[in-house]
């Protein structure tokens, strides 16, 4: 059974082929249906695989399929072969599970669109990527998908590229990730240069030989790969733009795919982690909590209702690289695929509103649409349980394992890593109350199409409707008064193009709503996978065992601080919820929604000017470097071989009977000096 | 009998340096192109006759069979250089050696 293996990859590959070759006869809906088959497919063999593996002993939970000999070059020698081990299934389990629901959904999203083959062209390669990524054996295959899924994102973001600012979006999240990319590359050839071999096995196998130095190298070198891929802090900038793609690719990059690599590759190598110095796992951890924390500041901030989705990505991907950090491996993968569960319900759900409000996404126009889209206002509704931490959701079990590990790593550093992730937990329940909140409850606002209209040039202003034109909107009378900049009273219908000729918001077809279900399903029960109660019940501890080993940290924690921690953590996140309720819901306090939030702490502007002032003077000064010094040194050697024969060129004077002559006398020059000279 | 004088193989290897020195001369000072290739073919068949003659001294076959090549070879090259010769002077009649100078890139 574990043989089937390479069929995982294998059939979105099919998909990616097939739809290239005849995506455009196959039209719409059977692309659409055909790339889903593959992801289902390829979900159906993972599942064998995974029983293949629970059909063995712990130990043997460990299946090298290598394929065919890719790279044979001298002392490297990289195979093209999958690594089927607890890890790399779960992945594939979650990654292809969640992909087919995204692809059946975006049967319905893109209805109508003019390149819909081409889409699951791109969307099929992508999950390719993905799994050559998670299943790969060695770095430069795991490389290869990593660099599969950034060429994907780039071009599926850019998807509808008419737009600059689709096409600008997608290049940044190309440039951003080569950053990290870069990172990747040099410890590949570190582990390389120290180990001689890039396969995961002889890697792991030789990591007692490895100076700690040098293992923190390559550690850190991956980190920084992982930070790009992942969007922590510094590198963070790509994701939240990464909105311009249509709805179902930000669900596939930002739940399933992509955004996990990362946390993967770290858990992947964990020895490497393992055998450096003790501060790597810290930085980690600062660095996951840190994210964490500053993106959900962010989220409390924005307007667009995916935007919102966006950061909360980047703060979940935080809270996983503080488990990395704290050694809470297990905990990491648990809120990842808790996460891969919720977070696409929460864009698939966000998609829906989108698709029903004909392509509106500033959640300041939105509002009561609970009675009009209640299928997706449910589902919605659960992956925001989810994501806040409530129990029993899928999202407090993963959440609170985390918290848990960081409370118990020890020292003062643990309190403080757990005293963030808490305060994080609670602005997540504040974000994510205040987007239900704003979406789904309140007066309908879709018709103020100017009041929201100004909001671009002032996004502090409170996402409320009333216009100071009220006779036109009178569903916002409430909410006037906290308008605070004049609108164009009179001029709100008519004037706005599309938004303001809105039908009314309508439930989406069963084929977007059907994935909703199933995902909010999961979110519901997915943290079965990994309960805390007793040893028996730990089967994702259980079952990663092997991979993990003396890595996975222990902590001594009593049951009674445990359930007080996890008293304090749902706390938090109630508290969260019930602020945003009085803020949004009940309207009892005027919302804070500090322009600086708004502008994410100015972080992108300050890298636009600092990119565009100091950087662009620093790479002009390269480029001259490399006009005149490099080019000029390789310039200045063609000139002086060029002038030298210059001065050789009379000497072929192209008269036969000089030639003869220099011959002759050559002739005789050589014939001389051996009479003369050498003794026979 | 009168007494006849010995020929001894010196005698051929001196009448073959003869055949060489002519033929130099005569390519380094003369321009017809004609000329200057018969006096090559002179000094081909100067080192073929100072081959067979080291043949004959040391009494290997060696020098014969390089003989053999030297003709092949010679007869190669009359074919090549002969037919360019021909098409020069066909070109310009009366042409010399210096003028195909002109050549010179």
């Amino acid at each position: 059974m574990l043989d089937a293996v390479w069929l995982i990859p294998a059939l979105p590959l099919a998909g990616f082929v097939i739809l290239l070759v005849a995506g455009k006869r196959l039209g719409e809906p059977a692309a659409g249906w055909l790339a889903t088959v593959m992801c289902a497919g390829s979900f159906a063999a993972s599942v064998v695989v995974y029983v293949g593996l629970l059909g063995e002993d712990e130990e043997g939970r460990q299946f090298t399929q290598t394929l065919f000999e890719w790279v044979p070059a001298g002392g490297l020698r990289v195979d093209i072969g999958f690594l089927a081990d607890p890890l790399s299934i779960t992945m594939a389990l979650f990654v292809t599970g969640v992909s087919a629901l995204i692809h059946m959904y975006a049967i319905g999203y893109m209805h109508g669109d003019a390149d819909f083959s081409k889409f699951f062209v791109y969307m099929n390669l992508f999950v390719f990527s993905m799994l050559m990524l998670v299943l790969g054996s060695n770095l430069l295959v795991t490389f290869l998908g990593w660099e599969g899924v950034g060429a994907c994102s780039y071009w599926l973001i850019s998807f509808w590229f008419s737009s600059e600012a689709n096409a600008t979006a997608g290049k940044k999240a190309f440039i951003t990730n080569r950053v990290g990319d870069w990172g990747f590359l040099l410890a590949m050839l570190l582990a390389f240069a120290t180990v001689g071999t890039l396969n995961y096995e002889g890697l792991f196998a030789s990591v007692p030989t490895i100076a700690p130095v040098t293992a923190t190298a390559i550690g850190l070198l991956l980190f920084l790969g992982a930070v790009g891929k992942s969007a922590q802090i510094p590198l963070y900038i790509w994701l939240p733009d990464a909105m311009a793609g249509p709805t179902p690719v930000s669900a596939l990059i930002h739940a399933a795919t992509m955004v996990t690599a990362g946390v993967f590759l770290m858990t992947r190598v964990n020895p490497i982690l393992g055998a450096g110095y003790d501060w790597v796992p810290d930085v980690i951890a600062w660095v996951g909590v840190i994210t964490a924390f500053v993106a959900a500041t962010i989220a409390i901030a924005q307007n667009d209702i995916k935007k919102v989705l966006a950061y909360s990505t980047v703060s979940q991907l935080g809270y996983m690289f503080l488990a990395v950090g704290v050694g809470a491996y297990v905990a990491a993968i648990f809120h990842m695929i808790a996460h891969a569960f919720f977070k696409a319900l929460l864009f698939l759900g966000a998609g829906s509103v989108i698709h029903g409000m004909d392509g509106e996404q500033d959640m300041r126009r939105m509002g009561g649409l609970r009675k009009f889209m209640p299928l997706t206002a449910v589902t919605f509704m659960v992956g925001w349980l989810a994501i806040a931490g409530v129990p029993p959701f899928a999202g407090f079990w993963s959440k609170d394992d985390i918290l848990l590990f960081a409370w118990g790593s020890g020292g003062a550093d643990g309190k403080v890593l757990w005293a963030i992730g808490l305060v994080t937990a609670l602005l997540t329940g504040y974000y994510m109350s205040r987007q239900v909140f704003m979406v789904f409850f309140g007066e309908p606002r879709w018709r103020d199409a100017e009041a929201a209209g100004v909001g671009e040039a002032e996004p502090a202003l409170v996402g409320s409707g009333g216009a100071s034109g009220g006779a036109i909107t009178p569903g916002a009378a409430g909410d006037a008064g906290e308008a605070t900049v004049a609108t164009h009273p009179g001029t709100a219908v008519g004037s706005h193009g599309p938004t303001s000729e809105h039908a009314e918001p309508h439930e989406s077809p069963w084929i977007m709503t059907t994935p909703l279900v199933v995902l909010s399903i999961l979110s519901i029960v997915g943290g079965v996978i990994n309960l805390p109660f007793n040893e028996r019940v730990d089967f994702l501890e259980d079952f990663l065992h092997p991979v993990l080993g003396v890595n996975e940290a222990e902590i001594a924690v009593s049951t009674t601080a445990k359930v007080a921690l996890a008293a304090v953590a749902i706390g938090a996140g109630l508290v969260g919820i019930a602020l945003a309720s009085v803020v949004y819901l009940r309207r009892r306090v005027r919302a804070a929604e500090p322009k600086v939030l708004a502008h994410a702490w100015y972080y992108d502007e300050e890298v636009t000017a600092f990119m565009g002032g100091p950087g662009r003077k620093s790479f002009d000064a390269i480029a001259w470097f490399d006009a005149h010094i490099i080019d000029g040194a390789v310039n200045g050697v063609a000139t002086v071989v060029r002038g030298l024969g210059g001065r050789l060129r009379p000497v072929q004077s192209g008269f036969v009977r000089s030639y003869a002559l220099g011959v002759t006398v050559g002739v005789v020059a050589v014939l001389g000096y051996f009479i003369t000279r050498v003794s026979f | 009998m009168i007494g006849a004088v010995e020929v001894t193989p010196a005698w051929y290897l001196v009448l073959g340096a003869a055949l060489f020195s002519i033929g130099t001369f005569g390519l380094l000072i003369r321009r017809n192109p004609l000329v200057m290739f018969m006096c090559i073919e002179l000094m081909l068949n100067a080192v073929t006759l100072t081959f067979v003659t080291f043949s004959r001294m040391v009494r290997d076959t060696g020098g014969l069979s390089i003989v053999v090549f030297v003709l092949v070879v010679a007869a190669a090259e009359v074919v090549v250089g002969l037919a360019i010769i021909v098409a020069l002077l066909r070109k310009r009649p009366g042409a010399t050696a210096d003028d195909v100078a002109i050549l010179e890139g």
